[in-house]
């Protein structure tokens, strides 16, 4: 028996939403009493798979097959499922990230198991195996019970904090059978928005909305952002206008996110543009409308003109950067 | 050629949520209900491309109860060709995902698109469970889809970029944001014509579901939101600092 959590990296290297992976099956291990084993597929050096050790992988299993230097939802589910079923995993856990999402529900047929995906807290029990997600775009909430001998969970990212718990790893070479028919969707190209912080991943995010008039008077929202090493969004009229990338837009019909804090200048809070940020653990509302919907789900409120109070803000959190 | 589109029947965007049955069901009571939104977008660029290579025959499926059958007859009256309702309650993902599949193995089709995502359950697990069924490659969150050559050329979203992908038949699409622009709306004679265009109801097969909800619960209620001055912008950087302990 045991606990596999699926270490996705990033030309080499692990991120922090990785121990977070970590930390959260390591907890999960300790309730069901059983091994916590992580799984990476590509080139990935024993320094960096070692550091998996720190946040309570026993094993690292690592899979390096040139197969698998090309992404296909299908030849990792083959991949995972064999090294699922030799390591006899009763939970099997990835990030809600692109690539969980892709292969977590086709892993799931394949080891014939019950899944939950986009949870944020431990399951409440093992047995039965129960579980809380969102539900309704974050409207509510809903517990699972998961009826399957093995269980698959996808974790948020940002939901779970990344706890220290050192085990001296061993890293195990893991080969597996992978089929020219396992590859049937190749890609021809891809293109990397590179640099960028993903705003699934920031920990604090600057969203701009249709009150800030045009694409011109973003700087000093990148300007917030820079001094705040957060990441920008926006609301969907924006990115429809093309004033800011599509991969900026958030909400029900964007992306998701779930920051420790953000902060919507000029955006009125629409039910679902509030659906895909209200898992946000702090939300400002800058807006010169003091009936803006936005008002109702903020935790801070700033009633007033972007113009004028987005600048002297930004002067505030410099000089309190420097002071601290 | 012929394609599946899995059309899910959720609670309007703008819906207020509310629970009832001990917390244990979903309160239908004055909720209107609407095709998934990227559902919508799929469909309007189904129909785009059947006016660019002209033969392609859109099948909409829903499983459901007979409740969701307007959401179908909308589907047919902005364009889809014909509609199969599966008749049962959707269990859980897996449920549905196996029902589809025996939909699809019984047809001639070419290619499943399904939304990336339901607003409801929000699982964004039925499109690739069904392709692991029926063992077919799996393009998630494309986010575009073009026929060429006897060829599919899509796009999708990963962390940090995008991808451009060539795929053979056949393949599930699971769409999401940019599939279209703007959701096609139905016309008057779209919606007169839609009437006549074919439902049909098909029993379930067996499949157990894996999954049960055992209890709802709707958000804690918000603390009420604090002010802080316009003129005194420190105060909210000292509160973040503060009390929020998150600068
Ligand atoms: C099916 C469906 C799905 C949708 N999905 C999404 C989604 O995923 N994400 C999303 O964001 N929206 C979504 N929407 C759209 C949503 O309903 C709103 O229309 C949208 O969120 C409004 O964007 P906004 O707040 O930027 O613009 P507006 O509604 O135009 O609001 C602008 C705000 O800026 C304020 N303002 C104006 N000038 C200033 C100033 N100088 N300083 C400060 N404030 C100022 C105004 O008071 C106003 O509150 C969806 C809609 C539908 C129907
Ligand atoms: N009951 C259903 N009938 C037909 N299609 C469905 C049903 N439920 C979900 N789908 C499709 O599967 C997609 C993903 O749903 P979900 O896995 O619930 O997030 C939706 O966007 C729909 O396209």
């Amino acid at each position: 028996m045991s606990i596999l959590v699926y270490t996705e990296n990033w030309e080499g290297k692990f991120k922090k939403s990785t121990y977070e992976l970590l930390s959260y099956g390591n907890e999960i291990a300790k309730m069901m009493n059983t091994p916590l084993i992580a799984l990476t597929i590509g080139n990935v050096d024993d320094n960096e798979l070692k550091s998996l050790g720190n946040y309570g992988a026993e094993k690292v299993l690592k899979i390096s097959d040139p197969k698998l230097d090309v992404f296909t939802s299908k030849s990792y589910t083959k991949a995972i499922y064999e090294a699922a079923k030799a390591v006899d995993a009763k939970v099997v856990i990835f990030s809600n990230n692109v690539s969980g999402k892709a292969i977590s529900p086709r892993l799931t047929v394949k080891l014939d198991a019950a899944l939950a995906a986009g949870v944020m807290h431990l399951p409440t029990s093992t047995d039965p195996f129960l579980v809380r997600k969102r539900v309704y775009s974050g409207k509510g909430f809903a517990d699972y019970e998961l009826n399957a001998d093995i269980k698959i969970l996808t974790l948020n990212t940002n939901s779970f904090e990344v706890i220290e718990n050192h085990k001296d790893t061993v890293i195990e070479a893991f080969s597996v059978q992978i089929a020219d028919s396992d590859l049937s969707a190749k890609p021809l190209s891809v293109e990397k928005t590179s640099g960028k912080l993903l705003i699934t991943e920031a920990e604090i995010l600057v969203s701009g909305g249709r009150g800030l008039k045009g694409p011109e008077n973003w700087g000093m929202i990148e300007e917030m952002a820079e001094i705040l090493g957060a990441g920008t969004c926006c609301s969907r009229p924006v990115a429809d206008l093309e004033w800011r990338p599509h991969q900026e837009h958030v909400g029900q019909t964007g992306k998701v996110v779930a920051p420790n804090l953000y902060i919507a200048i000029g955006i009125s809070g629409a039910i679902q543009h509030l659906a895909g940020v209200n898992g946000s653990k702090v939300m400002v509302a800058i807006n010169t409308d003091p009936e803006a919907p936005f008002f109702e789900a903020a935790d801070y409120g700033i009633v007033g003109d972007a113009f004028k109070v987005v600048p002297a803000l930004n002067e505030a959190f410099r000089k309190f950067k420097q002071g601290s | 050629m012929k394609v599946l589109l899995c059309i899910g029947h959720v609670p309007d965007t703008t819906s207020k949520i509310k629970f009832t049955n001990n917390d244990t069901e979903f309160d239908k009571n004055n909720i209107q209900f609407i095709i998934g939104p990227y559902e919508e977008l799929a469909l309007t660029r189904l129909l785009e491309l059947k006016e660019k290579i002209g033969d392609l025959n859109i099948t909409a499926i829903n499983v459901g109860p007979a409740e969701t059958e307007p959401t179908l007859r909308k589907a047919l009256a902005v364009g889809a060709d014909d509609a199969i309702r599966v008749d049962a309650e959707p269990m859980d993902a897996f449920f549905v995902a196996k029902q589809i599949a025996e939909v699809y193995k019984q047809g001639d089709y070419d290619f499943v698109v399904t939304g990336k995502e339901s607003i409801d359950y929000n699982g964004a697990q039925v499109g690739e469970m069904l392709a692991e069924i029926l063992e077919f490659p799996s393009i998630s969150g494309t986010s575009f889809i073009d026929i060429e050559g006897g060829k599919a050329k899509l796009e999708r979203e990963i962390d940090g970029g995008k991808e451009i992908l060539e795929v053979d038949f056949p393949f599930v699409s699971t769409a999401g944001k940019g599939f279209a622009i703007e959701p096609r709306i139905p016309s008057m004679r779209g919606i007169m014509m839609a009437r006549k265009k074919p439902l049909n109801v098909v029993a379930a097969t067996e499949a157990a579901a894996k999954t049960k909800v055992t209890r709802f619960y709707l958000p804690e209620p918000k603390s009420a939101c604090k002010y802080v001055d316009a003129e005194n912008v420190e105060e909210l950087v000292r509160l973040l600092h503060e009390e929020a302990k998150i600068i």
